[in-house]
């Protein structure tokens, strides 16, 4: 079994037995993580280029461990130090990229769509680490994992998302993911912040907080980025908090042994309250450790050779 | 297309005297259990590995520890095959450093498989020895690699292929050789 495409573009054309084979295949790799060599020669010889046009810190670095894990050979290309702030267009810089013979592109971009657009015109395995608003694929894995690693399961949980949905490729991701597994998904915020249409994707919506939260298995929180109150979505932060952060008191209505999930970074006594984060319903740096996991996987399993050769013995 | 045909190589009571024999080698060679820890290869060599660990038991009236490794990141030609075999977990539940690890498979072949375990083994610690033991060897090295202790020596033609079925994984115990009758080539299988 392997994956269909030898791009991992985004939740949506995947299928549940790939996601399946993903987490199943993470499974394996979470075990490096815990040793004192934390090396294996799999991708030897191998070069990734992180391409990140828009800042990332945290998904870059894990990234990065995860090539670095794999033996692969691994370079930095991003947008502060990069030729697009020089004028050159997105497809030369992929040309001058692909010169380079890179094995993989992992890439981040503030526009949805960009990757698919590398896809089409390159010959590196493309990785979207976050297109725009669209899809950030590798996250929703990585807290699919994280929800099975404690729940054993995804099908027939109640997981609530709660917090910018419409400008959240964490939350489209995950809702396509979820909601492919089998598992009901509830996104929740304001009414600015919900787009019209989410529940094609598989989600029920609301804007009352402790409707979404009542018998949840996962409470997923999402991080309100501070220059959408400059965008007249919700008037003060103060207010947010309020209405949608995250207490001990609201948590209290999810099922007894539920997690709480954030993407971070967090902010605390905005999304959520402190004890909350670090509480015993947290599973936030879960998420970063199995991070590196998912997304060694994830580059093990692109890693294909040649889709069409016949299986080989040894 | 005709049927390939097989023929039986070890029957269950045959794959048990082996294992019996092995587990008494093992025990003569090391001079007892002391030390020794059993390493199976996913996915057979992990039930033999058990059934070696359970009749040193017997004999000795301690029982060996058993790791599981998973050898798929090591292997030589990721960048060749189509489908990446599912990656299985690797645990080893004791002290890799200064043990003498006794690596147990199925089918001893290219030997490739037990290249990609060593380099695998070295990565967890720096074992004091390490053994190799294997219920079949087929023959057909492409690797300097020779097992401590054999089941049987089954000897084979390239284009055949050996099924080593065992009731942990398979139902029942048995070893076979799959014979192609046309000329077609009925290997595809993984094995060492």
């Amino acid at each position: 079994m392997n994956l269909k495409s030898r791009h991992l573009l985004g939740i949506e054309p995947l299928d549940p037995a790939e996601i399946a084979l993903i987490l199943d295949t993470a499974e394996g790799f979470a075990e490096i993580g815990t040793r004192e060599i934390k090396k294996v020669p799999t991708l030897r010889g191998r070069t990734v280029v992180n391409f990140f046009v828009e800042p990332s810190t945290r998904t870059r670095s894990s990234f990065e461990l995860a090539e670095k894990r794999l033996s692969a050979d691994s370079l930095n290309f991003s947008s502060g130090s990069s030729s697009l702030v020089k004028g050159e267009t997105l497809l030369d810089t992929l040309r001058n990229l692909e010169a380079m013979s890179p094995d993989f592109i992992v890439m981040r971009h503030s526009e949805a769509g960009a990757p698919h657009f590398l896809a089409r015109y390159g010959r590196a395995s493309i990785v979207n680490a976050g297109d725009g608003a669209h899809e950030h694929p590798t996250q929703a894995l990585l807290d699919a994992f994280t929800i099975r690693q404690r729940k054993g399961r995804l099908a027939g949980l109640k997981v609530a998302i709660v917090g910018d949905i419409l400008h959240s490729r964490v939350a489209r991701s995950n809702v396509l993911l979820l909601s492919k597994m089998g598992a009901d998904v509830v996104v929740c915020g304001p009414p600015t912040l919900l787009p019209p249409g989410i529940e094609r994707l598989g989600a029920k919506a609301t804007w009352r907080m402790e409707e979404a939260v009542e018998g949840a298995d996962v409470v997923m929180m999402l991080r309100i980025q501070l220059e959408r109150m400059r965008g007249g979505y919700f008037p003060t932060l103060r207010e947010y908090a309020a209405f949608y952060g995250l207490t001990v008191e609201r948590l209290a209505r999810a099922a007894q042994d539920a997690i709480v999930m954030h993407p971070g970074p967090i902010n605390r006594g905005v999304e959520i309250m402190g004890d909350v984060a670090d509480g015993a319903a947290s599973v936030i740096l879960n998420q970063v450790t199995n991070g590196v996991a998912v997304r060694m996987a994830v580059l093990y399993l692109l890693a294909g050779g040649d889709r069409d050769a016949p299986a080989q013995e040894r | 297309m005709s049927q390939p045909a097989r023929v039986r190589v070890l029957d269950a009571a045959s794959i048990e005297r082996s294992l019996t024999r092995i587990a008494h080698e093992i025990l003569e060679r090391n001079k007892g259990l002391s030390g020794i820890g059993l390493v199976g290869v996913q996915t057979r060599g992990v039930p033999l590995a058990q059934r070696l660990a359970a009749t040193l038991g017997a004999i000795e009236g301690r029982t060996p520890a058993v790791g599981l490794l998973d050898i798929n990141l090591y292997r030589d030609d990721l960048s060749r095959i189509a489908d990446h075999p599912v990656l299985r977990r690797t645990q080893i539940p004791f002290e890799v450093d200064d043990a003498t690890i006794v690596l147990v498979d199925d089918v001893l072949y290219t030997g490739r498989t037990v290249r990609a375990a060593l380099d695998a083994l070295m990565d967890l610690g720096r074992p004091r020895a390490i053994q190799l033991a294997v219920l079949v060897d087929r023959g057909h090295r492409e690797l300097p690699v020779r097992a401590d202790f054999v089941g049987k020596n089954v000897p084979t033609a390239p284009a055949e292929r050996v099924d080593v079925l065992l009731r942990e994984t398979d139902g029942s115990d048995e070893v076979v050789i799959v014979k192609p009758k046309d000329g077609r080539d009925v290997r595809g299988e993984d094995q060492g």
